[in-house]
């Protein structure tokens, strides 16, 4: 039985722990002013004004409009600073920064599994280095999950069938709780692990340390190899399928002519269900891989193609010059096979 | 203090008709409003007994008195007992549907048989509840959310829907007839202007119940179609979208928690006004605020959802908007509190609850802010915060003016008064437990222990011991007014028609009132509060 | 009891103790059923909100799907419907007008056309079940919108179904009202019940009317 009083607090190891902390604090000053301002007057008059006689009566005030203005603008006013300064903080923590360094979750029940791009892996404890931005791609196996690390105060669902994020940078080395917090059945309460913020030199040494069998990336060009994407996805020429050099970030245009950003999600959805969106210029050919990979395959699948280059790093041809765009029909070259 | 003996009205409505028949089949408001009291007083002991074991479970960090699964059935049960069985049909099924129509000069609601039904709604999907907690249990948590709810639990999901579902009919009808009755049943010169804020309060929660409900029931539709027939409405797998329930889900369950707490606030303006004797301080702003809660309560339902994955701008939109929806509520404390001044005051038992309401509803209604402001939002979601926050408004608020109007208007119901040390002394362990449960959670939560969490890690123990031993004395204090309000049914001292010397329609014919409420249909002249010079000839 | 009465007079055992007069107890009785069908329009606006969700992500799923549906039936039905409305129209008229015979035949032709709606939704859904199309394990559909066409079928049967659902309540609620016009309950004076009877049958026949073309419609052209 723990002997010293708890804290009120947990500790801030986070770039936005602080932030978070200070509008919190701000909103206990100004609840215990209005409570102590109403609680205080309610006693005040309760005891100026009680009745002192059996068929007393109070006076006849119907009300006051300076008043009620008064009472309603400045809550307005005030709710209004709380708004924007809630507003501004969050933006902080939905937005992750453009360089992150980015591990994939996967969530399933009861556990979460952490997939580092050197392809190490580890099962309710999360390595981080301190001072770097890590972005976390999480995506659940079964039921909605949450990842919740209080110490760096962000949270975020993780659900089936889609990709979410979450982003921190922790400010100090420790071991910090992470919980699931989205209800998720019977061991939601054990669903729960650590984060390890380690300093970076340390941080070099645990990633070293590791046995890892490739990289994440790498291990998806292996299941691409072996699930015969290559037959179709060609480096070299155009085949039956667009090339992915270059692709991860790009926007396609489709078939029923909308444009789409190649992201993690629409990568994901078209190794599933590829003839959902279709990009323009390609036939309907590609089987479904639905049921045949796995969120941990998935997962490496789109690391490979992000490795193969994104739009940031080797762009092709300019959607704006004269060249085709990628998923343009082009009259001069055929999707392989079809003619 | 006054000496005129109290006359005993010898017919009235408990004794014009005697014999079980001439209760489960009538038609009077009054009686349908006593079934009502058995009826959530019951599922109310249930709701807590689930409590009960939450709270003895949590008092150590390891979950070593029940089952993981268990504990997650004894939370999921104690939130839709307490939800679906107590909260929402407490305050309108009984103290509504007694008041109203006295309130109004009426003889009875617009659609007797139509109220009979709905109190039948409410016991049928009750028993299905109940049906389903006995049959295995429900471990979905209230909510409901998918897909575990829907492709993952295996507990008595679709019973326990289907009885909430009725239930929920019941609340629509109840609702729809409290429209009609205020528009239509209000005696010669009683314009809307005059009428008492507690009709005010329920009508805007008619509101909410008559068009927030049928998307619940659509929903539990939703779900059970899953479960039964294998409709893949929220299966990502089939290109459903889980995040499409939490939306629908929401779209109800947000404006539910203003039909939880209009009808107290509605009973707290009566306190306050009858126990100051005078009228509410800006009665007009008071009423509009009522019908702002009502409107607005509906366009905040992604205040939930902040971190559900959904876009930042959505979430700026419930943020704002939940901010605006404090407005209303922050104006009615203000003119409760400025009634109080030149008031007459006295400190009877339902002052005492009122009091504590607008200290309590006040705190928790603050927290609220914590919530609507997204960047605290993100840490405090799903943790210990919330359950302070709601228990705050919904115990702290709505069970205290449950229990506020109970004590006030019982010498009306009843036509017996209590012992009133107890009551005080009920009211004061009440609100002193009620603290001790809950406020420690608010800083457990920001400390970061989630909510349904059956074990914990040891740090947050001390503060769950605490919540626990609260928890004891609370329902220590809620067992106390059942007996002393049983106790005097049979032996408390009669009294006359109106023992506060209040100013309302219901305090005009006898304790307890004959069955068509009043001799001659009265015709209304004076303002809802309007409290003569001096009160003459009451009877304490 | 002639189903003529002296007008003017509202017969006692109609006119609950708790209302003024017949007229006042016929307006409480007119406006609660109105707000009965705004909850109505809430219960399916639930659903059609769920469907705007999935057209709105899937169009292409949901068209082929769509073309699933015998549009022949849908129309037919649909017209079923809308010619039901008017029967149940001229009902009210005539339960208005105090015309007893003229009020049952109308009732019952009402019945009759709801009735035919409902034996047509049997036919197709029967068609649904050896098609493959009811969502569940069994469900088969073209591998193309294999996994968005599911959920048009979900929709389509949950909104289809619901819809039906309050046919038949309708019909029961024309049975009741046939009862009284034959016993002579219904009269000049105490039509009411008619009337709110109407505005119940419009409604069910106005929620098909939103159905109809959300289900069955979905990128159909002339001549398609």
């Amino acid at each position: 039985m723990p002997a010293e009083l708890p804290p009120l607090f947990p500790e801030a190891a986070s770039t936005i722990a602080p932030r978070v902390d200070a509008l919190y604090e701000f909103l206990v000053g100004v609840t215990a002013f209005f409570s102590l301002l109403i609680a205080g007057l309610i006693v005040f008059y309760a005891v100026k004004y009680r009745r002192r006689s059996p068929d007393e009566v109070g006076a006849r005030i119907a009300g006051g409009l300076v008043l009620e203005i008064a009472w309603t603008l400045i809550p307005l006013a005030i709710v209004l600073v709380i708004f924007v300064w809630g507003a501004r903080v969050f933006f902080a923590i939905a937005r992750p920064p453009a360089e992150t360094l980015n591990v994939y979750v996967v969530g399933k029940q009861w556990m979460w599994k952490f997939q580092h791009l050197n392809g190490l892996r580890e099962i309710n404890e999360l390595h981080v280095p301190v001072g770097r931005a890590v972005k976390l791609i999480m995506t659940s196996e079964d039921v909605i999950h949450d990842v919740f690390v209080p110490a760096f105060r962000v949270k975020a669902d993780v659900l089936p069938g889609r990709y979410t994020h979450l982003w921190f940078q922790a400010t100090k080395a420790g071991r910090y709780h992470v919980f699931c917090a989205e209800y998720c059945g019977t061991k939601h309460s054990g669903m729960i692990g650590q984060v390890v913020a380690l300093d970076p030199a340390d941080y070099q040494v645990w990633l070293a340390s590791g046995r890892a069998e490739g990289s994440l990336a790498s291990e998806g060009g292996k299941l691409f190899q072996d699930l015969a994407c290559h037959t179709c996805h060609r480096p070299d020429v155009q085949g039956r399928g667009p090339m992915l050099e270059g692709l991860f970030g790009r926007t396609v245009r489709l078939q029923e002519g909308t444009l789409q950003v190649v992201d993690e999600a629409y990568l994901r959805e078209s190794i599933l269900n590829p003839n959902a969106k279709i990009t323009a210029g390609f036939q309907p050919v590609m089987p479904a891989y639905q049921g045949l990979v796995s969120e941990d395959g998935l997962l490496s699948l789109i690391e490979y193609v992000k490795s193969l280059g994104d739009a940031n790093r080797t762009p092709l041809a300019q959607p704006e010059s004269g060249g085709p765009a990628p998923g343009e029909a082009t009259p001069a070259r055929p999707p392989g096979g079809a003619r | 203090m006054s000496e005129n003996p109290v006359v005993v009205p010898s017919r009235h409505y408990l004794n014009d008709q005697v014999g079980v028949a001439s209760w489960l089949l009538t038609r009077d408001h009054k009686r349908i409003a006593l079934l009502y009291l058995v009826g959530v007083t019951f599922f109310f002991f249930i709701g807590g007994a689930f409590a009960v074991t939450i709270r003895l479970e949590l008092a150590t960090p390891a979950g070593d008195l029940l089952s993981d699964d268990t504990y997650n059935k004894m939370f999921t049960m104690h939130g839709v007992m307490m939800v679906f069985f107590f909260l929402i049909p407490a305050i309108p099924g009984v103290l509504g549907n007694f008041f109203i129509p006295l309130m109004i000069g009426a003889q009875d609601v617009a659609f007797p048989r139509l109220n009979l039904l709905s109190w039948y709604l409410f016991m049928i999907g009750a028993a299905l509840a109940t049906y389903a907690v006995v049959s295995g249990g429900l471990d979905t948590g209230w909510t409901f959310y998918t897909p575990f709810s829907t492709s993952s639990s295996t507990s008595a999901v679709v019973p326990a829907a289907l009885g909430i579902f009725i239930n929920g009919f019941s609340s629509i009808l109840t609702g729809l007839n409290f429209i009609v009755t205020i528009h239509r049943l209000r005696a010669p010169g009683l314009t809307w202007f005059r009428l008492p804020l507690f009709v005010w309060s329920h009508y805007a929660t008619s509101l909410i119940m008559v068009l927030g409900t049928p998307v619940l029931a659509i929903t539990i539709v939703l779900v059970a179609a899953e479960r039964l027939f294998g409709f893949g409405i929220f299966d990502p797998a089939r290109g459903g979208d889980p995040v499409l329930f939490q939306h629908l889900f929401w779209f109800y369950s947000h404006p539910a928690v203003y039909i939880m707490v209009l009808p107290a606030m509605g009973v707290i303006s009566e306190l306050v006004a009858a126990f100051c004797r005078k009228p509410i301080f800006g009665y007009t702003f008071v009423a509009f605020a009522s019908l702002a809660i009502a409107v607005l309560g509906f366009l905040v339902w992604g205040h939930h959802m902040f971190v559900a994955g959904q876009s930042v701008y959505a979430a700026m939109v419930f943020s704002s908007l939940s901010f605006l929806v404090a407005i209303p509520s922050a104006i009615k404390v203000f003119n409760w509190t400025a009634t109080m001044y030149k008031g007459s005051i006295s400190w009877e038992t339902p002052m005492l609850y009122a009091i504590g309401f607008i200290g309590l509803f006040t705190i928790g209604g603050l927290t609220g802010l914590f919530l609507a402001a997204l960047g605290v939002d993100v840490h405090v979601t799903d943790t210990y915060f919330i359950v302070a926050h709601f228990h705050y408004i919904m115990v702290g608020g709505t069970i205290m003016a449950y229990l506020g109007g109970l004590h006030y208007w019982w010498p009306k119901i009843s036509g017996r008064t209590y012992n009133e040390l107890l009551a005080k002394v009920s009211a004061a362990v009440i609100f002193f437990g009620f603290n001790l449960t809950f406020f420690p959670q608010f800083v457990v939560g920001y400390l970061g222990m989630p909510r349904r969490y059956h074990a914990y890690p040891p740090e947050f123990q001390v503060l769950n011991v605490l919540s626990s031993a609260g928890a004891s004395l609370l329902g220590i204090g809620y067992l106390v007014p059942m007996a002393y309000l049983a106790w005097s049914l049979r032996y408390g001292r009669h009294v006359g028609p109106n023992p506060w010397g209040a100013v309302g329609l219901e305090w005009t014919t006898t304790s307890p009132p004959p069955t068509s409420n009043f001799n001659q249909t009265p015709i209304v002249t004076w303002d809802a509060y309007e409290y003569p010079a001096r009160i003459e000839g009451h009877v304490a | 009891m002639s189903p003529e009465s002296t007008a003017g007079v509202p017969r006692a055992h109609v006119l609950a103790h708790h209302f003024e007069s017949l007229e006042a107890q016929q307006q409480a009785a007119t406006l609660g059923m109105w707000i009965f069908l705004v909850t109505e329009v809430l219960f399916f606006g639930g659903a059609l909100a769920a469907y705007a969700v999935y057209r709105g992500w899937y169009p292409e799923a949901f068209a082929a799907a769509s073309h699933e549906l015998d549009i022949v039936l849908g129309t037919t039905n649909t017209a079923i419907l809308i010619t039901s409305s008017l029967t149940m129209a001229l009902a009210v008229h005539a339960a208005q007008l105090g015309a007893r015979t003229k009020l049952l035949a109308l009732l019952g032709a009402t019945a009759l056309l709801g009735a035919a709606f409902l034996g047509i939704k049997i036919v197709e859904y029967a068609h649904k079940f050896t098609e493959g199309h009811v969502p569940g394990p069994g469900f088969m559909f073209a591998a193309e919108h294999v996994a968005h066409a599911q959920v048009f079928f979900s929709m389509y049967f949950v909104l289809t179904g619901l819809h039906a659902l309050h046919m038949v309540v309708g019909l029961g609620v024309l049975a009741w009202m046939m009862v009284w016009a034959w016993n002579g309950r219904i009269t000049r004076e105490y039509a009411s019940p008619v009337e709110i009877s109407g505005l119940y049958w419009h409604f069910v026949d106005i929620v098909w009317i939103f159905l109809f073309p959300l289900l069955y419609l979905i990128g159909r052209h002339p001549g398609a």
